[in-house]
Parts: C-alpha cells; structure tokens; sequence
C-alpha cells in the first residue's frame, strides 16, 4: 500500500464486503483494522541509537453465532487475494471453534451504532530534517528519547451496518535532557511541526535542567507538602484507571474504590474527573463499534457518579452502559482544574517538594486504595518559597482516599495535555489532562 | 514445516551489493487465549502475528524496516525505506558498526514438547478451565473465579547477505488462574500460575483442579486473616515471589544498554556503573545469577537471538561479585564489557534490545525446614502482587499476596497483605541461606516491558527459596 491515510479506507470497505456477503443465516460478525505507518527514531547522547520504520495492519474477526463468540485476528498483507484467503480461513476457524463453545449468557447482540468518519491530516517532520530540527536545536546537550511520527488508523464495521473510521497524522517527541545523573523531562506533541515551537519547548526543559544544577538536598523520608506538576499529578489520579472506575472490577471484589462508589468515602470537593472525548485524543467509539457519550463524568466534586460500564458488564450486572472499551480502562481522562495561579505555586508549597514526575506506579494496598511509586527527573526542595535544590528520588506510599481526599489542599487554574505515546504493539491513542496539586502531609517512606 | 512466502534466496540475492550488510528476519506467532470466569466461557481470541523485518548496516549504523507486505515489492519497499533513513541517520550514529558484529551463523532449535498444541481441542481447553474455576467455588465469599489459557507458537526465520540462515520454533504456554474472596469492604485474590516452553501435555486436569482448591480456600483463610505486622524482621521469599525479586532488581540494572544511557529516557538508567564488573560485591557469598538460555521447558529459552548469535549458560554474579552484563553484541562492542547473547524484540515489528531471557538464581543446599528453623521472627512471603522499583533499580517495595509469620523457627498463622521495602545491593548482601533444588520453582512472564518505541518480552526466572535478614516489612 503506497500511502495508508489514502489507501486503506477502501481496501477495508472492499475486504469487509466481501466478507460480510460470505455469511451464513444467523451469523453475525463484526470487523475492527488497525494501521500505522509510522517512523521510529531514538536517541541517546545527542546522537542516534536506531531508527525503525514500522508498516503494519491488523484486522481482528469477532464471529456472533448461536449465543457464542469467537474472536481472530492477523496482521494483511495489503495484498487483495492473499489478504481474502487467510480471512476467508479464519472465519472458517471462528466457526470450527464457536461450534465446540458452551453458550455465553452475557454476549452482547451486535448492532448498528451508527457511522462516523473522522480524518485528522497533519504536517509532520520530513526524515531528511531530523538530524538539522532534533538534534540541530540540542546541540550541546545530552538529549535521549524518541520520535514517532505517522499515520495511526481505527476502523470498525459489522454486519449490522455500522461503520466508523479514524485515521490521524500526527508525532510525539519525547525526551529528557541530562546533566550527568540529573534530569528534566519534556514533550513535544502535535499534528503540525512547529520548529520554533519546538525549541521554545526545548528552551523550557533546558531551564528546568539548569534548575537542576543548584545543591543536592539530602531530605529524609517522612510527611511533606508537596506539589505533584501536572504530568506527576495525572499519574497518581490516573492510577484510578487501573480497576478503579471499572464496574466489572467494582462487582468482582478487586476494585480499589469500592468504598467510594459505596459512599463510604469521599474524595476531596476539588476533585473532579471525567471522561472527555472533546479533547480530540482517541476515537468515540470502541471496538464494538459502540460510541461514548462525548463527555462523562465519573466523580464529581469528590463524590462518586458513575464507573464505566461496557456493554457486556451491563448486561452481565443489569446496570446500564456507557460504551466503555471491553476492559473498561479510561481513554480520556479529564481532571477538572482549580484557581492556584501558576505564580503562586511556589508561595503555596511554602516549604516542601516540587515534584515535576513521578515513576513506576502501583497499587500497595488495593483494598485502601494505597499507591507507591517513586519521585522522578526535575524534583526539587522549596524552601520558604524559593527553590533551594534537586532532591535525591524517594519513595511514595499513600492512599488516594488521603491524597485525593483531606490533604488535597489546591488544583492549579491550568491543566496540561498528557498525549498517550505509549508503543507496545502499535501506537497508542489518547491521553490525559490534569491540573497541577498541592498535597499535604504527602508520605515519603523511603 | 513451516512454508515461508516469500523465496528467501531470492529476496537475499537482491539486497547483496546494496549495503554493507542486509537481513531478513520473518516471524508468525499465532497467540490463542481461553478464559473462563465463573464456570462461564468469557474470551475466545487469537492472534495471529506475521511480519518481516529488513535490516541494514549503511555507514556504520544499523537501520530497520518492518513490513507486513510480504511480496517482492513490499520487501523491496522496506529495504528501500531503511537504506533512506539510514544514510539520513547514519550522519549522526551512537557508535560506529560493522558487518563483523553479525557474523555469519547457521542452526535450528525447537522448543521441547511431548504433543502439540493443536492435539488438544477448545472443548477440552473449555472443559479444563471450567473444572478450575468451579474448584475454586469452596465458598460463597469467592466472588471472582478466572482461569486463562495462553497458547502460542511462534516460527522465527532469519537469513543474512552474509549467510546466515536460522530457525527456531517456539510452543508456549502461560496458565494463569485466580480466586477473589470478597467481604464487606475487604477482598483478597489467589493466583496460581505455570509458564513455559510445553507441549499441550501441560493440560493436566487433576493439577489444574488441585491448585485451583488450593487458592480459592487459601484467598478465603486471607479475608479472615490478621494484617502483616510491620517492623524488620527476617523474609523468607518463596519462588513465586523470588522471580519478581530477581527481575526487578538483578536482570534490569544489569542491562548494558540501560547503562550505556539508551533507557534513560524511559525505563531508566542503573545504579550499576561500568567499572563495578568483577569487582562490585552485588550480594553474599551465597548468590549466583546464571543467563541460561538452554534450561529446557523455561519461557525464554532458544537457541539463537534476534541479531542471530548463538546462545549460551554464563553467569552474572558468581558468589555475590557481579561478573557480566545482560548485553548483546552491539552492547558488548560500545561498553568493552563481556555479555551474553540476548538481542531480542518483541516481534518482526521492532528492532531487537537488550532483554533478559532466563535469568536464574542457581540453588543452594538448604531445605525449607531448615531455613524457617533459622527465623525467630519472620513472615514467608508467597506470590507477588505488587511491584515498584526506581529508574536506577535501587529503592524497591513488593507486595505478596500471602504471607505466614514465623515464630521461633516455625509457621504459627498465615497474614495478609504482606509488603517489604529495600534498597538493592544492601538487600542482597542480607541473603542469609539459599534453598536446595527441592525447593525451586521455575516462573515467568509474558510482559516485561521496556525500549523505544516499547516492546514486552517474554522472560523465564529459575529460583530456590532465599532467606533474607533484618529487611523492612509492613502490611495494609
């Protein structure tokens, strides 16, 4: 295929017809693609370490028959008559198998939810530019991250006659840059390359790195105020996306907020987080071609709302749906802002942490909602409002229902977009957007 | 026999000439998962992967292309795709390669099994699974019963401008079953798992059913059972959790592609600096850390790596003295430091890093017994639940899902929510006794992730039960 974003909409209309027409009476079946062609390219030491073109499409089967699912995917070939035999067989193999199953009380009837098109074209770096736009505006410092940059596609059609497509051009540029052990972070992430928002952004991280350059502060572990920036704050509230605002979690016992959506607990008034599809992250729809409202909120001002609900937890637990993704994972998040001004963050903190990431998140103690993770890249120690140095990393361990609850004191005026730029597999879509906090008596223990 | 589509003499003829090195490597993995969950089929799913990737050797830099497009034109694409980028990023290069740094090498491997994994029918995966979650049922208070069956078998070809020509063909299976007991506010999970290099022999009914007992009794008793105490206290780690302990905070530090700076950016650098080999005292005496990559029926077993060296049994840390890093070739050529063949990737779809396979805790000499005999006061800990490290692998804190306080060396109430925290190197030097070969597991898992753009990997870790001193415990 010479150009995906062109090319693949109609081949998957043709393959999906041809499909659809070869079904027997009483089959239904459903047909998810996912496309990239993307470039990959990876620094360290203001130097390339590998570069990676990726072209890939994978095409997933879901056969309905009888009260029983099967679901198969492979990647195409991009190649008509190949591409046919190998689905042809596989739907073969879907029926083979269905016919061996028990039947499944909690599968959802497909249906026709409706069609969509969305393409998002972009303007992206030019290959031949990335060593003179990257590493031209680093020179001198010691930059490691990576580009990725392309077109990522969704695609979805059923029997019904349902059909949704989202196709996006777009990059991420995510680095740190190193003054020996020390580290600030940063992102660059859009649709269109800007060089000179590029190295305005560049400019900002090289700030925080120089920031970086005053004394060690050795602090022991114990309680401290502390203010989480928004990508460390959007971590630790983005851990309740972990089993926490899923409903199936909720009613299989594994759900770390059980005592908030019982009204046993409550978070914080200033904490409110909703699922926001306007932010033009991910696609509305999931992979059942169903589409989410465009904005859900799920706890508001500290109280619970609502979980996300799949269409077959719904069913499962007779509670209703809001067209949440199978495993019931956020794909937007959206944590509503407060009124701390930016200028007083550091006044606000008084004498505590400024911490700008955190690293390696889990649940310690699920069933009190208890997080450990770890401090990382630009960290500070403020003392009496003025930054005083770098910290060494300490470790974490607190519970949402403390962090999120009583010792939230403030949210900055201001939230920050968090692109997903996760790349297990293909490229992620989504993200997050989070406000800066302030924490009280936040729990260091190591 | 595996049939490829595409002529491989062929499509190697062409590229000869073209570049100063060229490779193809070819993978179909086809991954099938079964899941019941409370006696109920709940996912019936595969996935079949299949891909080539092109690599290149242009101006000193390797370069890589992936294409599913498996015709002469879509490989001819991907090696032009990867020549244009290369010479553009070759400019600036992290090091400076040769042809040399893939040498030439030609073999076979297959991974052992008695039947093969199509000689059993999703009926009777089904019927299996269904019997394990209806053993978990020994109370009401069980409110989640999940038994998963993961069954993959992967061909990988990989043939070079050089000549290299290998195949390695993999069967593997991860069994993953777990009981969630649920009261009031408070719920406690059970798992049992068994990952490995198998045939479809490892469906054994009578086993599955016994462990599936097992855990849903064991994650009732937990719900009733007191909190972990907190305080230092001696910690006796069983294998299941072993595995965790020696992944997190031995297998990645040791990374030589994480020293060399490439991770920084994401999962991290390493406390481990390039002057500590052969001299660095990482734990006691008692520690030895093999990379074994021959120990039949362990998960990441093979016989070559993705960069088509062969593999080999060396070890890491010989009586507690780091002697190796976990670092490929290319790793070896920028760092000076010796390693070991483990350049692998994920799938076709990316460029191979520098992974564990089987990383391995060699066994000691004492039993079980004899080791909870030496605690006067200590919790044994079974099973990890929770898991967080630094980006230089030093500050740690695990959970288990079980634990069992030991008073004056013996077992007297089993404890839930048992955590510990440490610090590395101060962690392994208070290794105090190793157990036998009578008390070792073998584990592993399919998701360890790591690079840019990310990859997971599967890893296999061997290991006896290990009694530690004095470390900092603490429960829910």
């Amino acid at each position: 295929m010479n150009n995906l974003m062109n090319d693949l909409y109609p081949y998957f209309e043709d393959l999906s017809d041809r499909l659809l027409a070869g079904l027997n009476p009483g089959e239904d079946l459903s047909l998810n693609i996912a496309a990239e062609e993307s470039l990959f390219v990876r620094f360290n030491k203001n130097a390339i370490r590998q570069n990676t073109n990726v072209e890939q499409i994978t095409i997933s089967l879901r056969l309905q028959v009888n009260h029983r699912s099967v679901e198969k995917s492979r990647s195409l070939r991009g190649q008509l008559r190949e591409d046919m035999k190998s689905l042809t067989a596989l739907l073969d193999e879907c029926r083979h198998e269905a016919a061996q199953l028990p039947t499944d009380p909690h599968q959802v009837a497909l249906a026709n939810n409706g069609t969509s098109r969305e393409e998002f074209r972009g303007e992206l770096l030019a290959k031949e530019k990335i060593v003179e736009e990257i590493l031209g505006a680093a020179n001198g410092l010691d930059i490691a991250g990576l580009l990725g940059s392309g077109v990522v596609i969704r695609g979805n059609r059923n029997s019904l006659g349902q059909n949704h497509w989202f196709a996006t051009e777009s990059f991420f540029l995510d680095y740190s840059l190193y003054n020996g052990p020390k580290a600030a972070k940063g992102n660059y992430s859009g649709a269109k390359w800007n060089s000179d928002a590029w190295k305005k952004n560049l400019s900002r991280t090289r700030m925080q790195l120089e920031m970086l350059s005053k004394p060690l502060q050795k602090i022991p572990a114990g309680k401290y105020r502390s203010y989480l920036a928004p990508a460390a704050f959007g971590d630790l509230a983005g851990m309740l996306g972990w089993m926490g605002l899923s409903a199936a979690a909720w009613k299989q016992g594994r759900s770390p907020t059980k005592k908030l959506a019982n009204g046993e607990a409550k978070f914080s008034p200033l904490f409110t987080l909703s699922e926001n599809f306007s932010m033009g992250l991910a696609p509305r729809f999931n992979s059942l071609g169903e589409v989410a409202p465009l904005q859900s909120t799920l706890i508001e001002k500290g109280s619970w709302k609502q979980f996300l609900v799949s269409s077959r937890s719904a069913k499962e637990y007779g509670l209703q749906a809001n067209f949440a993704i199978p495993e019931e994972f956020p794909r937007a998040i959206d944590i509503a802002p407060g009124t701390l001004s930016e200028k007083d963050i550091l006044k606000e903190i008084g004498t505590g942490f400024y911490l700008s990431n955190l690293h390696y998140l889990n649940w310690s103690d699920p069933v009190t909602a208890r997080v450990t993770g770890m401090t990382r890249y630009a960290c500070l120690w403020v003392s009496n409002g003025e930054i005083a140095g770098p910290i060494q990393d300490l470790r974490f361990d607190e519970s949402l229902y403390d962090a999120l609850g009583s010792k939230l004191v403030a949210l900055t005026d201001h939230a920050e977009i968090d692109p997903a730029i996760g790349t297990y597999v293909a490229r992620d879509l989504g993200g997050k957007r989070a406000p800066g906090a302030i924490i009280d008596q936040f729990t260091f223990t190591l | 026999m595996t049939t490829l589509p595409f002529s491989p003499e062929q499509e190697i003829k062409k590229l000869i000439g073209r570049c100063e090195w060229a490779s193809l490597r070819y993978l179909k993995e086809t991954s099938t998962y079964r899941q019941v969950r409370n006696d109920l089929p709940e996912k019936n799913e595969s996935m079949t992967d299949e891909g080539l990737m092109v690599e290149v050797l242009a101006n000193g830099h390797f370069g890589h292309s992936a294409t599913a497009d498996l015709s002469s034109d879509g490989i001819a694409r991907a090696f032009e795709k990867a020549m244009q980028t290369t010479q553009i990023t070759s400019q600036v290069k992290a090091f400076s390669f040769k042809s040399d740094d893939r040498p030439p090498v030609r073999g076979k491997f297959e991974s052992p099994r008695t039947k093969k994994l199509d000689s059993i029918s999703v009926a009777e995966i089904t019927d299996h699974l269904t019997a394990a979650t209806k053993a978990m049922a020994s109370s009401p208070l069980v409110v989640n019963r999940l038994a998963q069956a993961t069954l993959i078998e992967t061909d990988s070809f990989y043939f070079s401008t050089t000549g290299s020509d290998i195949h390695q063909n993999f069967n593997l299976i991860a069994i993953d079953f777990s009981a969630t007991a649920a009261e009031g506010s408070e719920n406690q999970t059970r798992s049992w798992s068994q990952t490995g290099q198998w045939g479809a022999e490892i469906f054994d009914r009578t086993r599955f059913v016994s462990e599936a007992t097992r855990i849903g009794k064991e994650s009732v008793a937990l719900l009733k059972a007191e909190n972990c105490p907190t305080g230092k206290m001696d910690l006796l780690l069983m294998p299941d959790q072993m595995m965790l302990q020696i992944h997190e905070s031995i297998g990645h530090p040791l990374e030589l592609d994480r020293i060399l700076g490439d991770e920084r950016n994401y999962a991290g650098w390493s406390f481990v600096q390039k002057e500590d080999f052969g001299k660095l005292q990482y734990g006691s005496k008692l520690m030895n850390i093999s990379f074994d990559p021959q120990q039949a029926h362990e998960f990441a077993s093979y016989e070559f790596d993705d960069s088509g060296i062969p593999a080999k049994k060396e070890f890491l840390i010989k009586a507690g003295v780091l002697q190796r890093g976990l670092g490929s070739q290319e790793s070896q050529r920028r760092s000076g430091l010796p390693g070991v063949a483990n350049s692998r990737a994920t799938s076709w779809n990316r460029a191979p890093i520098d992974r564990m396979a089987n990383i391995n805790l060699e066994p000691g000499e004492s039993t079980l017994e004899e080791m909870i005999a030496q605690v006067k006061h200590g919790i044994l800990m079974r099973t990890n639940r929770s898991w967080s490290i630094d980006d230089y692998r030093n500050k740690f804190q695990f959970g288990c899902e079980m634990g069992e306080l030991i008073e004056n060396g013996k077992i007297v109430k089993i404890v839930r929510n048992p955590n510990y925290r440490a610090i590395t190197v101060d962690f392994w030097n208070r290794l105090a006794a190793v157990g036998n070969l009578g008390t070792t597991g073998t584990y592993g898992t399919p998701y360890c992730g790591k690079g840019e753009p990310n990859q997971i990997i599967r890893v296999g870790h061997r290991s006896p039960a290990c009694l530690f001193r004095d470390i900092e415990v603490f429960g829910g």
